[in-house]
């Protein structure tokens, strides 16, 4: 099970009232490649991978609860406060008709969350695909930093987009445990 | 030290219609040099640590917006 | 209608202090997880562990409980419900 901790995991400001900015933050909540996803991909797969890896797959699945989190946190604070008209001029207007100012699972472009979040069940084709889901979620950072102009939100982006280099790290060193000779295996 | 950003130019034809942006940069971060991260890595202090969204140094590749860095120096392969 | 009290200065300061100590633990958790052998990292989780421990009572007695499901304690009346919500701060 899970518990809930009352405190965001990185502290999160944003300095310049940009409803806008909401609309591109969107991507890493409800995208394909979005903490979401994430999150639900590592959750999945940990029930048929090797014992030796569950643990870590496990809890990066956690933590991108916890980057979903701040990414809400983020768009509820920008929208918050807006009036229908300044989020119709943020290019909000549809989500505004859609969904008021609740957070919504789709991306930038306004598409649905697709559940379809892969797992293919072999273990090396799973750790490849959550690597490369870590290094395009460092990219969509990239993007949302070159096109904000609030060094704050950046701030909070930059952190996020270190976790997506340290996962990274970290599933590939899950690939180096799995491609291990059994006969050379570490004495636990 | 590896370097965590590398630039091409892309080919340039007469009839574009928008002018050249120049050269195109991607990123490579640590994680693509580091292999299994060795034991005893130094460490940033617990706050750092949050500022830098990674307990170690060695794990840490910043990022900036390419758009507003200088674009002279190259590393090109064209 | 009453506005909401706000959370005094210390909060942001007193959460951050909290936030850092258990992000180490979050690194810390990651990497013993492909390294279980490195009994250095592995000393320095438990001691960092009693460190949050400690700054987690100091805070929870200041601004009320951090943790879901009886993992803190609450002072009358229930205080869980409270805000602000880390989303709200
Ligand atoms: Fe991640």
């Amino acid at each position: 099970m899970w518990y809930y901790e009352k405190k965001l995991q990185y502290p999160v400001r944003v300095g310049i009232c940009n409803p806008r900015m909401a609309k591109f933050l969107i991507e890493q909540y409800g995208g394909a490649d979005g903490e979401l996803a994430a999150a639900l991909r590592y959750l999945n797969q940990r029930y048929t991978i090797p014992s030796r890896v569950m643990g870590l797959l496990n809890d990066i699945g956690t933590e991108e609860f916890a980057h979903l989190e701040m990414i809400a946190t983020m768009v509820y604070k920008l929208t918050k406060d807006a009036t229908p008209e300044q989020l119709k001029e943020a290019g909000l207007g549809e989500h505004y008709v859609d969904h008021g100012k609740s957070v919504y699972y789709h991306n930038a472009a306004g598409q649905k969350f697709d559940m379809g979040v892969q797992s293919k069940g072999d273990p090396i084709a799973d750790l490849y695909e959550d690597i490369a889901a870590e290094e395009k979620a460092r990219s969509t950072y990239q993007w949302i930093i070159n096109i904000s102009d609030d060094p704050q939100i950046n701030d909070s982006l930059g952190f996020l987009r270190e976790r997506e280099i340290v996962h990274s790290q970290r599933f590939r060193e899950a690939v180096e445990l799995l491609k291990e000779e059994q006969s050379k295996k570490r004495v636990f | 030290m590896s370097t965590s950003r590398k630039w091409y130019i892309p080919y340039v034809s007469p009839y574009d219609p928008c002018p050249p942006l120049g050269p195109i940069s991607y990123e490579t971060p640590v994680q693509l040099y580091l292999g299994f991260q060795p034991q005893g890595m130094e460490q940033f202090s617990p706050f750092e640590a949050l500022a830098h969204g990674t307990l170690w140094p060695g794990l840490f590749t910043p990022y900036t917006n390419p758009y507003l860095s200088k674009r002279g120096e190259l590393n090109t392969d064209g | 209608m009453d506005e909401p009290t706000q959370v005094p200065d210390s909060y942001y300061s007193d959460l951050k202090a909290l936030q850092a100590v258990d992000f180490t633990l979050v690194e810390l958790t990651l990497y013993l997880d492909t390294h279980p052998n490195d009994l250095e990292a592995l000393k320095q989780f438990n001691s960092t562990a009693k460190k949050s421990a400690e700054l987690r009572d100091g805070f929870e007695a200041r601004y009320g409980p951090l943790r879901q499901f009886g993992h803190s304690l609450s002072a009358y009346p229930w205080q869980w419900k409270d805000t602000p919500w880390p989303w709200q701060v």
